[in-house]
């Protein structure tokens, strides 16, 4: 146990922090909430209902989707190796796990471009089949997936690494095979895990801008993500679009994140719960 | 134990689907994040290294890299002070609205870096009511400057120390401290002497990752800095005019730059965390 500590220090110190979190991320919050209602409510729902914001949010939400898709499978798929198989480059490969977090999303978008655009050396390959990536849905789909990588890997690992694995030695044992175990044994213990995981790419995914912005081109009603719209809106000078536009941006990922956390916390709590029932 | 050996065995006995899992895993990090950066540092070596420095070094890229280390740098210093004051308050203290601090702290994870530009041109920009006083009266210019660059980048990385010291800090044994106020140390001395020596380390990796995480940042800093050449054009924000103007050199070797820094000190974080932050 903390012990909790006395004495005028302590109310310096709170007051501080309670004052450094105010002004650097409470104030800009409430700042856009204030501006953004500038006018009342009728110009945000004016925007928010009009066809270019739901023209991009709807490729947002469509690339997001197809982003978590393949993530959950995938990234579960390398956690799941990263923690039960051993092979040669393991660490290597544990490395470039983090790449994309140290990676700023333009170099991601630049590097895409380099790969599929104009001269681009997979450019002939892809012309050849008639398939578009730079400037189109695809390199979006790309960038995307790269930047929100690590999430689903780095919140399987130790799950994975936590399970019990008496209970699939059991099941083995009275003839379950591996898509059985899996779908019986293992799936239930990394549901809450992957849920978890697959929130948090999804709002990174959604509010990735710099990558798709490279490899975009943010070309109106074709390549323009909702954070582009954003991005356009500001530039041409259309303040209220711009704000209702980043209000429900940001406040959806916030929901969702937080629904995320809370159904995180109660499987912990059940969890924990258990324990101390078994010891009983 | 029995079970331990049995299972050994049983992974080595590899079976097809064992190997179809591992290359799918392998293939998808391979492709994903191996052969982007293995083209961009194809590229950017194209012409050699002393192309490549020499991009670097003209003034319009070099200022960029510049003013990406010192605000990266900036910020660092006052997350890591700060981020230490807040874990410490989170555990150490008991006061009202301690919940809600903590589940401010989080918020900047999930709403997207281009909203947060948004929010804080909302707030001090020169048109705003407090960006206007602060102009006006203090002469203090926040946005389409440097500091609102300090401002974004300590939005968007606030959590790393804090989540990183947090645990350390909760895990961390008592006895000393009381032992050490047995023997009439102060509270400061206390501080300095038993408690702060254990968090140097994950304040340290904690203050590390958010600088690689500032060095590529674009979203806000792009909303709130600018674009103006040698002025409060970043590395990232160069990359992106580089790469629309199609100069594919300079895009090159900025952006290699931007990623070797990151790389560089990533690694240094992984390295504090590894040799200090196992050990409880």
């Amino acid at each position: 146990m903390n012990r909790a500590e006395k004495g005028p220090g302590k109310w310096v110190i709170i007051s501080l922090v309670i004052i450094y979190t105010g002004i650097l991320i409470l104030g800009p919050i409430a700042a856009l909430i204030l501006g953004a209602f500038d006018q009342g409510l009728m110009p945000v729902l004016r925007t928010l209902g009009s066809n270019a914001f739901l023209e991009a949010l709807w490729l947002s939400l469509k690339i997001a989707l197809l982003v978590v898709g393949v993530q959950s499978v995938l990234g579960t798929v390398v956690a799941w190796i990263i923690v039960r198989h051993n092979f040669w480059g393991k660490a290597f490969l544990k490395s470039l796990i983090d790449v994309p977090f140290a990676m700023s999303p333009v170099v991601v978008g630049y590097m895409l471009l380099l790969i599929f655009g104009r001269n681009g050396f997979l450019s002939p390959m892809i012309e050849d089949l008639g398939i578009k990536v730079a400037f189109a849905p695809p390199g979006i789909f790309l960038a995307t997936l790269f930047v929100s990588l690590p999430f689903m890997i780095k919140e399987m690992i130790p799950v994975i690494e936590n399970l019990d694995r008496s209970q699939e030695y059991a099941a083995e044992t009275l003839g379950a095979g591996g898509w059985t175990i899996f779908q019986r044994v293992i799936f239930p213990q990394l549901r809450t895990a992957m849920i978890y995981g697959m929130t948090l790419t999804f709002a990174r995914a959604l509010g990735e801008f710099g990558a798709v912005l490279v490899i975009g081109g943010g070309i109106q009603g074709r390549t323009e993500t909702a954070t582009m719209y954003i991005f356009r809106s500001l530039d041409e000078r259309y303040f209220v679009e711009a704000y209702s536009a980043a209000i429900l941006l940001g406040s959806f990922s916030v929901v969702i994140v937080l629904i995320a956390d809370e159904v995180k916390r109660r499987e912990e709590r059940r969890k924990s719960r258990e324990e101390v029932e078994e010891r009983i | 134990m029995i079970v331990e050996a049995s299972l050994v065995k049983r992974q080595r006995k590899t079976n097809l689907p064992h190997y179809i899992l591992r290359a799918s895993g392998l293939l998808y990090i391979g492709l994903m994040i191996l052969i982007p950066l293995l083209v961009i540092f194809q590229d950017g070596l194209r012409q050699g290294f002393s192309e490549l420095i020499r991009q670097v070094n003209l003034p319009i890229a070099r200022h960029a890299i510049f003013l990406t280390l010192w605000t990266s740098a900036l910020m660092t210093v006052i997350n890591a002070a700060m981020g230490l004051a807040t874990a410490y308050t989170l555990v150490r203290f008991d006061f009202p609205g301690k919940r809600l601090l903590n589940a401010v702290i989080d918020l900047p994870l999930s709403i997207p870096t281009l909203v947060t530009g948004v929010m804080l041109v909302m707030l001090y920009g020169p048109q705003e009511a407090i960006g206007r006083f602060l102009l006006e009266k203090l002469n203090l210019q926040i946005i389409f400057a440097s500091p609102g660059i300090v401002l974004s980048l300590l939005f968007i990385s606030f959590p790393f120390v804090v989540r990183n010291i947090q645990p350390v800090l909760q895990d961390l044994d008592q006895t000393q401290e009381r032992a050490a106020a047995t023997l009439g140390a102060n509270s400061w001395m206390i501080f300095r002497k038993v408690i702060l020596p254990a968090l140097v380390p994950p304040m340290l990796s904690g203050a590390l990752l958010s600088f690689s995480r500032a060095v590529g940042e674009f979203g806000a800093v792009v909303i709130v800095a600018g674009n103006i050449p040698l002025k409060t054009q970043t590395g990232a924000v160069y990359v992106l005019g580089a790469v629309e103007s199609e100069n594919r050199l300079g895009a090159s070797a900025v952006s290699l730059v931007l990623i070797g820094l990151a790389f560089l000190v990533l690694a240094a974080a992984n390295l504090v965390h590894k040799r200090w932050g196992a050990h409880k």
